[in-house]
């Protein structure tokens, strides 16, 4: 390194030549959601058995309840979250072809962004009864 | 560089098979299964939302054969997924890294999963089974 111009500071070299990804984010973030999906996966599963053989106006009834509307959101937040992680470190780790790693990396995004969207929204509806 | 292509670890041709290797790669398996399960999740939801007509239908399917097995599928995905995520965090914060350990609870993982599953759809079919 020769930091020899007099009006930069050292930090001007340094920066954009550090790690390309963005630290231990993906790592922090993916062991955030992992520790909320542990209780709230075994929420959602209890809550589909509690709903197995109900009829459809109890089924509307129960996600309309405000205790699992809101536990319902956190679950679909944080699965749609954690999944899409995952399928990010999947595909850089066997998707070579830079083209169809960033095409992969898109659709995953948009598809587990668009389906949080859908799920949520559809959460929402029912519990404040359009 | 070496112009030479030199093989890359991990290389899964040269090592036996072994607990270990199988517990990583299902556990990314469960997590790609379980994200197309989450897209029937949002699918089934917005039938509920939408109305009686698509959500006959969501029950129609899952009370298929093809309906139940994907669900049963994706029971055992997510107890597998879950436990075995429990023992990634563990190792997360340096616990179970001697071999036994490693090897004991690579069988936890894939044993208890079996059993969660078990558990699940027992408790489906004694509340009711699918509608």
């Amino acid at each position: 390194m020769n930091n020899i111009d007099p009006l930069r500071a050292p930090l001007k070299n340094a920066r954009g030549l550090g790690s390309a990804k963005d630290g231990t984010r993906h790592f922090i973030i993916q062991r955030i959601t992992a520790v909320a999906l542990l209780v709230l996966a075994v929420y959602f599963v209890a809550l589909l058995v509690s709903l197995a053989g109900a009829d459809y106006a109890s089924a509307r009834a129960a996600v309309a309840r405000p205790f699992n509307a809101i536990l319902l959101i956190a679950f679909l937040i944080a699965m749609f979250w954690h999944g899409q992680l995952g399928m990010q470190v999947v595909i850089e780790d066997y998707v070579h072809a830079p083209g169809l790693a960033i095409t992969c990396q898109l659709i995953v995004r948009f598809v587990c962004f668009l389906a949080a969207l859908a799920s949520v929204f559809a959460v929402l509806r029912l519990a404040l009864g359009a | 560089m070496p112009s030479t292509a030199r093989p890359l670890s991990p290389h899964l041709q040269v090592y036996r098979r072994q607990i270990q290797m199988v517990t990583s790669i299902v556990h990314r398996a469960t997590g790609i299964i379980l994200v197309f399960g989450g897209l029937l999740v949002a699918a089934a939801l917005l039938a509920l939302a939408s109305g009686a007509d698509a959500w006959a239908c969501v029950t129609s399917l899952a009370g298929s054969w093809f309906g139940l097995l994907v669900l049963f599928g994706w029971t055992w995905a997510l107890a597998y997924h879950w436990l075995n995520g429990i023992r990634h965090l563990l190792q997360d914060v340096g616990w179970g890294y001697s071999i036994a350990q490693f090897v004991r609870n690579g069988w936890i993982s894939v044993i208890g999963s079996l059993i969660l599953t078990a558990i699940v759809w027992v408790a489906v079919y004694s509340c009711g089974g699918i509608a």
